[in-house]
């Protein structure tokens, strides 16, 4: 694409670098917003950059949040023995809106993947065994990514944080509730045999 | 599973053929060049959504054309099954079967089977490794799919493991418990395919060199050696063992991945002592136990596919391999050769009359 303006072409070269936007999206969001007033833009990059201004990490579970301790972690009613860990913060989202979970997080920010160039001092492995030791968390619900790098964080973290008291546990891994069990993949159906449930186990309560 | 007919637009130097099988043998016949084996090619195409000889797509369309299209129809117990293949340059190749797109083209592979049978097979012995490992996964995981889950996630955890060993040996650096996760995961899934290699080899040795006297009629005896590290001791010992190699290195050095499988003839390197017909009767009687297994895995007769099957072999070995694809082992046979004669001589023993095609 030649671009007439220096400026438009700089603009399509930023917004081409998001996350699924290529260089003709990119092209689209420029002319509109070449369309809008001056004081929506500037309200619109405003709040872009408050983004990194204003916002900061949990100091406990590394969440993005305005104070210094996120609003999880800083509610009365969390239940604050059991920890889950996860990926990042979309990952806490989706588990935040099943509400099934009340206790308190750990986001790791990756997982341990040497081809990446990440490894356990990449994560916030070293910051959540000093939760584990400081703490006094019962159980730790293990709730990544179900892939070999997933899998072997998940190994890694085992190994540093077994200690007598603490439960560590994983989400279940099996089929997908309202699927068909012919449309399931073979790996995951296995798996789903090979840790079958008690049906007792599986009626409401 | 039969093939009735097959007709070509444009593939590699056929621009237009169409062709009827009414025999359960079929032999092309015709020149250099007359483009047989293309046939045979076109078959395989049908089966596996690729060339057997030639990976890269756009170079079996015919140099001139834009567009080739492949159509074949079987029947399968009595069911007509039409397949299509249309390939058109720069644009992704389009499978379908009875009218119907295939969302994915491995959806179809596994539907007809094949068994090409060519002298470029040779590398299996003069080449690496490596191709002798692809070529004992793929007779594996036709009937294990379990096998080839663990293989590649044996692949991927390797490839972790030399990751962070290459950075090790980059930052001058060491981290034990990071490479310890590794490790245990790799040498629970290296174990358990090393089991099923060795167990496999064992029980296709026996039909392997069963065939090889068959088509041999000697007493010649040949011999599959499965060599692996983990013969010494488990993954995990093994990768113990090797750790400052291993960190030197900046590469996982020892494992299944170095596995092999050493053809002999007589207890000797079937690479350096034998002559070249007791080289190519090695490699039929190889493909043919191959044929077994896929017909076992999947409960019918597969395609067999005989390219030039009189290169380095004597008339009497071909005659005797003839009678045996001629027993009701056997499903369909394709067999291509420059001269008719020749293969009608050879069937003459068998009550079986082929069905001849010259190609021009």
């Amino acid at each position: 694409m030649n671009f007439s303006s220096k400026i438009v072409e700089q603009a399509v070269d930023e917004f081409a670098k998001l996350p699924g936007v290529g260089r003709k999206t990119a092209f689209r969001f420029v002319v509109h917003l070449l369309k809008k007033d001056r004081s929506e833009l500037s309200a619109f990059a405003h709040s872009l950059l408050k983004l990194k201004e204003e916002t900061r990490e949990c100091k406990l579970c590394h969440n993005i949040t305005e104070t210094d301790i996120c609003s999880i972690c800083a509610s009365p009613r969390r239940d604050r023995k059991t920890l889950m860990v996860v990926e990042d913060i979309r990952d806490m989202l989706a588990i935040e809106s099943t509400e099934q979970f009340t206790g308190l997080y750990h986001l790791l920010g990756g997982v341990i993947s040497p081809i990446d160039g990440i490894g356990p001092s990449d994560i916030t492995a070293q910051h959540l065994m000093q939760r584990v030791q400081e703490e006094g968390f019962s159980e730790l619900i293990m709730a990544l990514r179900t892939t070999i790098e997933g899998d072997t964080t998940n190994f890694y973290l085992y190994k540093k944080l077994r200690r007598p008291g603490l439960k560590i546990t994983t989400i279940a891994r099996g089929v997908a509730i309202g699927g068909e069990l012919e449309y399931a993949d073979e790996i995951t159906l296995g798996r789903s045999i090979l840790h079958r449930l008690e049906y007792e186990n599986t009626l409401t309560k | 599973m039969h093939l009735a007919s097959l007709s070509l637009l444009n593939f590699r130097n056929h621009n237009e053929i169409s062709l009827q099988f009414d025999k359960r043998i079929v032999c092309f016949t015709g020149a250099n060049g007359s483009g047989k084996t293309n046939l045979l090619d076109a078959v395989y195409y049908l089966a596996f959504c690729k060339s057997y000889f030639n990976p890269a797509d756009h170079q079996i369309i015919n140099h001139t054309e834009a567009l080739m299209v492949v159509q074949g129809t079987f029947d399968d117990n009595n069911e007509e099954l039409k397949i299509y293949c249309g390939l058109k340059r720069g644009q992704r190749k389009i499978f379908k079967k009875n009218g119907r797109e295939y969302d994915r083209l491995s959806d179809h592979i596994g539907l007809i089977s094949a068994v090409m049978i060519s002298p470029t097979d040779h590398f299996l012995i003069s080449g690496g490794s490596e191709d002798r490992r692809r070529f004992l996964d793929s007779v594996i995981s036709m009937q294990d799919r379990s096998y080839l889950e663990n293989l590649i996630a044996y692949n991927r955890f390797l490839l972790q493991r030399n990751s962070l060993l290459r950075s090790f040996a980059e930052r001058n650096y060491f981290d034990e418990a990071s490479i310890e996760v590794w490790d245990m995961q790799l040498s629970q899934v290296a174990d358990v395919i090393h089991l099923k290699r060795k167990e496999f080899i064992t029980s296709f040795a026996t039909v392997f060199s069963d065939i090889y006297s068959q088509i041999g009629a000697t007493r010649e005896i040949p011999t599959l050696n499965y060599e692996s590290p983990l013969e010494q001791g488990s993954a995990q010992e093994i990768l113990t063992q090797n750790m400052q190699r291993d960190r030197m290195a900046g590469t996982t050095t020892s494992g299944i991945h170095k596995d092999d499988i050493e053809f002999q003839l007589d207890g000797f390197p079937l690479k350096k002592f034998a002559s070249q017909g007791q080289q190519k009767t090695f490699l039929l009687s190889l493909k043919i136990a191959q044929y077994y297994w896929l017909k076992a895995a999947n409960g019918g007769n597969p395609i067999l596919l005989l390219d030039d099957i009189f290169e380095k072999l004597d008339n009497t070995r071909v005659e005797r391999l003839f009678n045996l694809v001629a027993s009701d082992n056997f499903g369909q046979v394709f067999i291509t050769d420059t001269d008719a004669k020749r293969i009608k001589k050879a069937f003459l023993q068998t009550n079986i009359e082929p069905q001849f095609i010259p190609i021009v």
